[in-house]
C-alpha cells in the first residue's frame, strides 16, 4: 500500500467535502479557511477569486501599505511587503491581478502577529498587486502597479 | 523528501521578526519542460502554519503565484527571546516539512 497515495486520496475527499459544505451554505467561507481554499485559489479572474474568499466590494484604504518594486525585471521573483494600519486586521490576502489565477496567498494572523507580511511572488505580466485586508468583518483594499519586463508564469 | 527549511527569528524591541525560507519548486502546473515539451505537474506548498511556544500565530494558504523557494516574513508582538518558533508546511502532493528555531 502506498501511504502517500492514501494521503492524497484522503486529502482530495476532505477538500471536496469542504467545498460542498461551502456551496450548501453550511459553512461560512471564513470558517472553511483552515483547509486550502480551492474556491478562492482556482478562479481565473479577480471577481471570482474574491467571491471564493467571501469578500464583497472591499473599501479602498490608504491604511494598507504595499511595498513592491515599480519595475520588476524578473517576474518570477517579485518581493512584496504588505503592512496594514487598520486596527483588528485578521487576514491579508494578496493578489496579482493579471496572473492566470490571481489569488497568490492568504495570511491569517493570530495571537500577537502584527498586520504585516513579506513574501516573494510570481507575476505573469505588468499588473496591479492588490492586498485585501479583513478587519472585524469588513474588507479593505489597496493596490500598487508593478511593471514586469519578463513574465514569471509558465515558460 | 523535502529539503530543509531555514528560520531566522530575532527580537526588535518587543516584536519578534521571523524570516522563513522554504525549499520548494513551486511548480504551477502550466510550465513546460524545455526538453520534453511536456507540462510539469503542479507541485506547490498549499498551507503554512507558524506557532510560537505551541500557540498558533500565522496560518497561510499559498497558491501557485508564490515564487520558487518561498520566503515568508512576519512579526509577532509579545514574543520573547528564547521562545520557540515552529513552522510547518504541506504541499499539494501531501508532502510536508517542519522546522523549529529559537528566537535570538
Amino acid at each position: 500500500m502506498n501511504a502517500l497515495r492514501r494521503n492524497v486520496l484522503k486529502g482530495a475527499t476532505g477538500a471536496g467535502a469542504v467545498a460542498v459544505a461551502v456551496a450548501a451554505g453550511l459553512l461560512k467561507p471564513t470558517q472553511a479557511l483552515a483547509a486550502w481554499n480551492k474556491a478562492a485559489f482556482e478562479p481565473k479572474n479577480m471577481a471570482d477569486a474574491l467571491k471564493g474568499l467571501g469578500v464583497s466590494s472591499p473599501v479602498d484604504s490608504k491604511d494598507i501599505i504595499i511595498k513592491a518594486p515599480d519595475i520588476a525585471e524578473n517576474g518570477a521573483v517579485v518581493p512584496v511587503e504588505v503592512t496594514s494600519k487598520i486596527p483588528g486586521t485578521s487576514q491579508i490576502a494578496l493578489f496579482a491581478e493579471k496572473n492566470t489565477t490571481p489569488l497568490v496567498a492568504t495570511f491569517d494572523l493570530m495571537g500577537g502577529t502584527q498586520p504585516y507580511v513579506s513574501t516573494r511572488i510570481k507575476m505573469g505580466a505588468t499588473a496591479l498587486v492588490r492586498a485585501v485586508c479583513t478587519a472585524e468583518g469588513k474588507s479593505y483594499t489597496a493596490a500598487k502597479e508593478v511593471k514586469v519586463t519578463i513574465g514569471g508564469c509558465g515558460g | 523528501m523535502a529539503e530543509p527549511m531555514k528560520i531566522r527569528a530575532t527580537m526588535a524591541g518587543d516584536v519578534a521578526d521571523v524570516k522563513v525560507l522554504m525549499n520548494h519548486p513551486m511548480e504551477t502546473g502550466s510550465r513546460k519542460d524545455a526538453k520534453t515539451g511536456q507540462l510539469v505537474p503542479a507541485h506547490f506548498i498549499q498551507e503554512v502554519t507558524a506557532t510560537i511556544n505551541g500557540a498558533k500565530v500565522l496560518e497561510a494558504n499559498f497558491g501557485t503565484g508564490i515564487s520558487k523557494n518561498p520566503y515568508l516574513g512576519f512579526k509577532v508582538k509579545g514574543a520573547k527571546a528564547g521562545d520557540k518558533v515552529n513552522v510547518s508546511w504541506v504541499d499539494n502532493t501531501g508532502d510536508k516539512n517542519t522546522a523549529e528555531a529559537t528566537i535570538g
